[in-house]
């Protein structure tokens, strides 16, 4: 069971090979033996799930089950689940149970999805390894001295290790594409307002993306699905009809354009990933797409324009966790300051502390025309290179990470951990998709292929992905904790 | 040293939506604390803001009622600072494109001359909630503090003058002036008490004559009209003494304490938050299209000061009469619809500046309080004007209203007059008949008439007047009965 993607499960389904309640029990005990090692899961929400898929088998007896009724997934820990714990990795959340649900769960729960829990995750998203959640780091199946990536790396690592066969990520700098890269599965963050923001918790608002990730472009296809459209409780996701994201999936690549911009392919990527990267290209070439270097001239000021914009709303988006309302307070203030000051002391983890008093910073008095002015003066350049490229090409490619995972600790400093996000950021700056499809193997660690297009250019992407899934076997290698476990 | 006060004023006016400015939770005043807030009014984690429409157009038709520019795109920034009652650890308004550009509005001085006070701009923003402190400290033990956020979220337009108030009266005609235009235009419901109108006023003074503006002070949420009258005069005086005893006025911000009849300083400049503005990622700018701004300017009501125009054009009525007729939308609408049912324009002001306020001011009740309505006041009105009743009769059937005889509409003045017998006696042989008997009941003041010198005798008539009128019980035309009086008496 722990072995078959979305798609296969639901074919199993709908020909009565085994009931949902079957899929979920056997999910539930594989998390039971494995995860204690992996640490991809804050909550696993067994009662809940248990009673889903009962009702999911129900539907299905009756004829009333849709397409994905009855299908397992996880939930990044940042998304809002009436009556179930919402920590966002913080000690700050840790008592905090949501009464309402996100729209994206809304949606799951009416598609018939069941989740079997809330994954780890980076606190309040911040990070590339997922070394800085408050419920301690997750461990990369394909090697558990490596991480799994950050933000999503709990996501990631469950659907890598088979404890579900989907999970949702967001996707705020990278945190859906380089934990996908780093643990061989798929991640589609897709464009800004595709998918509602509503009830998941803020990191940086304007930059924030939930998105699928699975083994195989076409499960994200389903999965984005049931979860992208327009939200009346999300001013800024986009009014504009959701496609069937599998229609397009089969149409053939010949006469696509593709672009190597080669700001990606410079200074600080491993060669073994240039090459697994140059390798996906070349069977691209073989369906009969053509392939040119262009050009991003901005791409150098990405990072830095991220960590002046994202610090700077997650300040603002963090103010709220106060000690007052919610989440954690600390014992016996003294005085209202104090209460303030020492429930954020304790609550926040060093990293979110670091962001904050980054983008307070770079918010205040006399500071915000040096840093937060320019940096969105930059954020339209770095939109314009995209916008400028795809006049030319299609899609563009180039790895998702510069290295593969790297090991637990091995990035102490904040800056370099910050570089790791060098191919993915200028991307959440521009609005536009991105998917890592698993293209390779370093070490023994996976390699993830970048794949971008325009603004809602969803369909294309994963149809571009899904060929290349047709023609290699990346996406079916499993790592050894998977495969020995089994 | 002569010195000239300078006074600018922030006014906050709470829009009369249903709902709250970003989420669907109830603006409904009064009720218990924290039931009137969602998820998004408590700034639950993920939650996201979505903007009201309805507090949009009450913008705008402030924006058009101002005649102020409206621009085309206008954005939501976040101003963040800690408070406890401040859910979001932000408060969502418009800092640096607000959605009304400068316009202006028209005050009334005592002396009847008008004068322009611009406004600078007018912004959308939110609400905070409330911290309740009384209600704790004792039941609960020394210092707990409650929060009711059942205000948070409410939509406040806060309309910013330039400082072109010279005087405390000059504010609380401005004050008054905004008051009125956003109770015509029906945006708020201008109810002070409860908090729906509150200003912060800036004061400064300066040598007479001089042009640089003086340091000023801030004082904060004043509530009334007769508060920033008050609080002003405070101000000037204790800013005036000051620099006078050569001491220096220092910028900050003050609250006026309405008991104690002063202002009292609550925080300096160098206390003053860094808010730390910056454009709200989770709303979208608003734009507005030509179309849709035409389209609520044609729906904008008469304003005040058009009604005032009008009233002295059309309808001839005086500069005061006018002024006190259009002073809320409530009166003039009243007054029109008298107008209407009567047709005479100058009896029905007379009629509801007369009686009516009277009898209002002695209830103490508000115009939409009254209890005689419109309608049945033209409808006495008429019966007036075409001779039915004399203005005696009149007052009496204006009583019966009040007391709610007569049914609702306007034949009640009809039905009282019928009942009570208050028609106006007209018929000259009944009056002559009357005249007779009076005439053949006082032997002595007929003598004592007829003796008197002619120009004497107009006043010595009136008794003879108030005799036959109380005869007809009232009902007599007066001036049938004064002429007839006349021609009997001095035949005699």
């Amino acid at each position: 069971m722990h072995d078959k993607t979305l798609t296969q499960l639901a074919a199993g389904l709908a020909a009565g090979d085994y009931s949902s309640r079957e899929i979920t029990q056997s999910l539930l005990s594989r998390i039971d033996r494995l995860d204690g090692e992996l640490n991809s899961f804050i909550s696993v929400t067994r009662e809940h799930a248990l009673a889903a898929a009962s009702a999911a088998d129900d539907a299905r007896a009756k004829g009333n089950a849709g397409p994905l009724a009855g299908l397992p997934l996880a939930l990044k820990d940042i998304f809002c689940t009436q009556g179930i714990k919402t920590t966002a990795g913080s000690r700050m959340l840790d008592n905090f149970i949501a009464p309402y649900n996100a729209t994206v769960v809304d949606k799951l729960n009416a598609s018939g999805m069941i989740s079997l829990g809330k994954t780890n995750m980076d606190e309040f998203a911040m990070g590339s390894s997922n070394e800085n959640s408050y419920y301690g780091p997750v461990k990369n199946p394909w090697d558990l001295s490596a991480v799994p990536g950050g933000s999503s790396g709990g996501s990631a690592a469950a659907v890598a290790a088979g404890l579900v066969p989907a999970a949702l990520g967001t996707d705020t700098g990278g945190s859906i594409r380089q934990p996908a890269a780093f643990c061989g599965i798929t991640g589609l963050k897709p464009t800004y307002g595709r998918v509602s923001r509503y009830g998941m918790i803020a990191y940086a608002s304007s930059l924030d993306q939930a998105g699928p990730m699975a083994r195989t472009a076409e499960d994200c296809a389903l999965l984005l699905g049931a979860i992208a459209g327009h939200d009346v409780h999300d001013s800024t996701s986009v009014a504009r009809g959701v496609p069937d994201y599998t229609a397009e999936l089969g149409e053939s690549l010949s006469g696509l354009k593709i672009g190597l911009p080669k700001e990606y392919f410079g200074d600080g990527l491993a060669p073994e990933v240039e090459a697994a990267v140059r390798e996906a290209v070349k069977v691209f070439e073989s369906f009969g797409a053509c392939v040119r270097e262009v050009s991003l001239p901005h791409t150098h000021y990405a990072i830095p324009a991220y960590y002046v914009i994202a610090p700077a709303e997650a300040s603002s988006n963090l103010s709220r966790f106060d000690g007052v309302r919610f989440g954690h307070r600390c014992d016996n203030p003294t005085d209202l300051i104090d209460l303030y000051k020492r429930s954020r002391a304790e609550g926040f983890g060093d990293e979110v502390k670091r962001r904050i008093l980054i983008g307070t910073h770079t918010l205040s008095e006399g500071f915000f025309d040096a840093y937060y002015k320019k940096a969105q003066q930059i954020r339209r350049l770095i939109r314009q290179d995209f916008l400028d490229a795809f006049e030319d090409v299609d899609v563009l490619m180039g790895p998702a990470s510069p290295t593969p995972a790297f090991d637990l600790g091995a990035n102490k400093d904040p800056v370099s951990m910050y570089l790791q996000d060098i191919y993915t950021i200028a991307i959440n700056l521009a609005g536009i998709p991105g998917i890592s499809v698993p293209a390779g193997l370093v070490g023994g660690r996976p390699v993830g292929l970048q794949i971008l297009g325009p603004h809602f250019a969803e369909s294309q992407l994963l149809n571009v992905a899904h060929q290349f899934q047709q023609a290699t076997d990346w996406h079916q290698r499993r790592p050894a904790f998977a495969e020995e476990n089994a | 040293m002569q010195w000239e006060t300078v006074i600018g004023l922030e006014v906050h006016v709470q829009l009369a939506t249903r709902s709250k400015i970003f989420s669907g939770a109830s603006t409904a005043f009064g009720a218990e604390p924290n039931t009137q807030a969602c998820a998004v009014d408590l700034g639950l984690p993920g939650v996201l803001p979505v903007l009201n429409e309805a507090a949009v157009a009450m913008a705008v038709k402030f924006g058009l009622g101002i005649n102020a520019e409206i621009p085309e795109v206008s954005v939501f920034d976040r101003k963040n600072y800690f408070y406890p009652d401040l859910p979001k650890g932000y408060q969502t308004s418009q800092m640096y494109h607000p959605i009304v550009g400068p316009g202006a509005v028209e005050i009334t001085l005592d002396d009847g001359t008008t004068k322009r006070i611009r406004v600078h701009h007018a912004h959308l923003e939110e609400d905070a909630g409330k911290s309740l402190h009384e209600l704790f400290s004792n039941a609960r033990g020394q210092g707990m503090t409650g929060i009711d956020l059942n205000r948070a979220g409410t939509p406040l337009l806060e309309i910013v003058s330039e400082p072109d108030m010279r005087s405390a009266k000059e504010a609380a005609a401005y004050l008054k002036a905004i008051h009125s235009i956003v109770t015509y235009l029906g945006i708020s419901d201008g109810n002070m008490a409860e908090g729906s109108m509150r200003c912060d006023v800036n004061v400064s003074v300066r040598p007479l004559g001089q042009e640089a503006y003086g340091t000023r002070a801030e004082i904060k949420n004043v509530n009334s009209f007769r508060f920033v009258e008050r609080a002003i005069a405070y101000e000037v005086e204790r800013q005036i003494e000051l620099i006078e005893d050569g001491g220096k006025v220092v910028q900050e911000t003050r609250l006026f304490d309405p008991d104690a009849d002063e202002t009292r300083s609550m925080r300096t400049k160098e206390e003053a938050n860094d808010y730390r503005y910056f454009p709200c990622p989770d709303l979208l700018p608003v734009v507005l299209d030509q179309a849709y701004v035409d389209h609520i300017r044609k729906a904008l009501p008469e304003l005040p000061a058009e009604k005032r125009a009008r009233f002295t054009a059309e309808l001839g009525l005086s500069a005061y009469d006018a002024a006190v007729l259009s002073s809320s939308r409530a009166m003039a609408e009243y007054f029109e619809e008298v107008k209407e049912v009567c047709g005479d324009a100058k009896l029905a002001a007379n009629w509801v500046q007369g009686e009516l306020a009277g009898a209002l001011n002695r209830e103490n009740l508000g115009i939409e309080q009254s209890p005689v309505d419109a309608a049945q006041l033209g409808g006495l009105i008429s019966r007036v004007i075409d001779d039915t009743i004399n203005g005696k009769a009149a007052k009496q059937v204006f009583q019966a209203l009040w007391n709610g005889e007569g049914g609702s509409d306007e034949n009640a003045a009809d039905a009282i007059i019928e009942a009570k017998g208050l028609k106006q006696v007209t018929d000259s042989g009944a009056i002559e008949a009357m005249i007779d008997q009076v005439i053949a009941d006082s032997p002595v003041q007929v003598a004592q008439y007829q003796d008197a010198e002619p120009d004497k005798r107009d006043k010595m008539i009136g008794y003879f007047v108030g005799q036959v009128m109380k005869a007809s019980r009232g009902t007599a035309n007066p001036q049938q009965v004064n002429a007839l009086l006349k021609e009997k008496l001095d035949q005699a």
